[in-house]
């Protein structure tokens, strides 16, 4: 029974941590569905997010709901004019333009960050911080629990907004055809600033969620490398399909760390995806994309 | 008063000029159509109309409304819809998806309201699929109703793009080579349905088109095109007889043609 227990453990964190990747990856998965567009900067865009919160909550003494609330909105709003300002320029530039243009303001808001928040890590205080939850026996984290309820949640108002709702299907019409979308009186721009600021609000969601696990710094957007592993497991273009390679880098790694000699751990991502190159090089829920021409 | 009107438009990209001074109105209720060899502009001036070029100069004119330089956006809203000769349509989607994009300019009810999905949401997504089957039957696309676009052959798929321009309930309507890919039958029919689009459903239609025998039945008024100027404007038969347009696609000299 011991070993069971063990086992779910390791499954409830591997999941949490999958979470966190997940909600990256899906920052990944959206602006690249919509503008063809891979956007390194998102961890650090995570990071931001975090640092937003912490300012909001720890600085200026706001109540934790209302300081997450306001902060994804702040990082939101900063992804849409990330988009407005910057990244529309590069459309239709060679791919190559886009990711040096991205790792470059990644670089950029490290350094910001630093220079704003200083190079220590910092948290703040959470309703999840240091508590436990026992569930039948199986002792989880609240802060875990947190991260995957959380980004359930979130996974349910994407799938309303997106399904039911005329702007969640317009962006869905935008990234299947720009040219089409624009004939049905669909404001392509401006639907792509949203989708990057939609992007950006969950990588700050992810960010908030992460930060009693492990705390903000600025190098903490490092880990959207092995969400970029998820992004490409799921099939990249698949937004379940983010989610759930999230959780599997999550859980395979906290399964590495447990059996396997350490410094596995850091690199199961890298050889979760190797593997899933190499057996289904298309991606776990890989769409049937291409134009016929 | 005419319904459309284009008052010496011109477009010039680099150091060609796609589109020289052209002018010409279109009534309500008529067919106009535009042709002229390849290259000659015809599409270059839909995507004028269209606004996703802009125009170098020139005025464009739609019901009294000045609209040179309405965003690309709001063309759908003022009424003036669209198909593409090579068919832009959103190919994950079903048919039926993409006729209810096809009402996106006509919703009115609030964001909130349909994330919670209150019973104004229900009560206007019936009256678009009420239009939407409309068109559908209109055009007889019942079973193919729930196949996605990817599956459908290109014939289905010319009508279906047509079917997405008539849920945005327009005015007027641009057709870029309807019959472009399509077999003489499926030729035949799309005539058949562009003369009931304009008796039935009253739509004014600018089609550009290369299918003399489709031009001859459907057009109440021609505008040959060549080189981005215009050199003939009239009836069909007048345009086709035209010394201009004969050496225009024929080539060579006129005297010679003569």
């Amino acid at each position: 029974m011991e070993d069971a227990a063990r086992i779910l453990q390791l499954v409830v964190n591997g999941a949490a941590a999958g979470c966190i990747y997940g909600l990256i990856a899906l920052g990944f998965v959206l602006i690249y569905k919509a503008t063809e567009m891979v956007n390194f900067a998102q961890g650090d865009i995570m990071m931001l997010g975090g640092f937003v919160a912490f300012s909001l909550i720890a600085k200026f003494g706001m109540n934790y709901w209302v300081g997450a609330l306001l902060a994804i909105v702040i990082t939101a709003a900063f992804g849409y004019l990330l988009d407005a300002v910057v990244l529309r320029r590069v459309i239709g530039q060679p791919q190559f333009a886009v990711v040096m243009l991205t790792l470059g303001l990644g670089f950029i808001f490290r350094a910001g960050a630093g220079i704003t928040w200083g190079y220590d890590s910092v948290g703040f205080n959470t309703p999840f911080t240091n508590k436990t939850v026992n569930m039948g026996g199986l002792i989880v984290g609240a802060d875990n629990l947190s991260i995957i309820v959380g980004t359930l949640l979130l996974c349910v108002v994407l799938f309303i907004f997106f399904n039911k709702t005329r702007l969640g299907v317009a962006m869905q019409a935008a990234s299947q055809n720009q040219l089409a979308a624009y004939y049905m009186g669909i404001p392509v721009r401006r639907i792509f600033s949203l989708i990057w600021a939609i992007s950006a609000g969950v990588a700050c969601m992810a960010g908030i969620l992460l930060s009693p696990v492990s705390m903000i710094d600025v190098n903490m957007g490092s880990l959207a490398i092995k969400s970029f592993a998820a992004a490409v497991i799921g099939g990249f273009g698949s937004i379940p399909g983010s989610l759930i390679g999230g959780i599997l880098v999550g859980i395979v790694e906290q399964f590495a760390g447990y059996k396997l000699p350490a410094g596995f751990q850091e690199v199961t991502a890298n050889v979760v995806l190797l593997l899933m190159l190499i057996v289904r090089p298309q991606g776990l829920f890989a769409e049937r994309m291409g134009k016929r021409v | 008063m005419s319904m459309f009107q284009a008052d010496d438009i011109s477009v010039r990209f680099g150091g060609i000029r796609a589109v020289d001074s052209v002018s010409f109105d279109v009534q309500e209720g008529e067919v106009f159509c535009i042709i002229g060899p390849n290259g000659a502009g015809k599409t270059t001036i839909f995507n004028l109309i269209s606004r996703i070029y802009s125009t170098t100069s020139g005025r464009l004119v739609f019901n009294g409304q000045e609209f040179t330089h309405t965003p690309p956006d709001r063309i759908a809203g003022m009424g003036i819809a669209r198909t593409f000769q090579n068919i832009e349509l959103f190919p994950n989607a079903t048919l039926l998806q993409n006729l209810l994009i096809g009402r996106h300019c006509h919703h009115k009810v609030g964001f909130l309201s349909q994330m919670a999905f209150l019973p104004s949401v229900r009560r206007e997504e019936l009256h678009h699929r009420e239009k939407v089957e409309d068109v559908i039957a209109f055009l007889g696309l019942q079973r193919y109703r729930d196949s996605l676009i990817a599956n459908l052959p290109y014939g289905v798929r010319k009508v279906v793009e047509l079917g997405r321009a008539l849920c945005t309930e327009p005015k007027l309507l641009l057709l870029d080579e309807p019959s472009s890919g399509l077999n003489v039958e499926e030729t035949e029919g799309m005539g058949f349905w562009i003369e009931d689009i304009k008796k039935d459903l009253g739509i004014t239609v600018i089609m550009v088109e290369h299918d003399m025998a489709l031009v001859n039945q459907v057009s109440d008024r021609v505008m040959a095109l060549n080189y981005g100027k215009v050199i003939a404007m009239g009836s069909p038969s007048e345009v086709q007889s035209h010394p201009e347009v004969i050496k225009a696609y024929l080539g060579g000299d006129l005297e010679e043609a003569a």
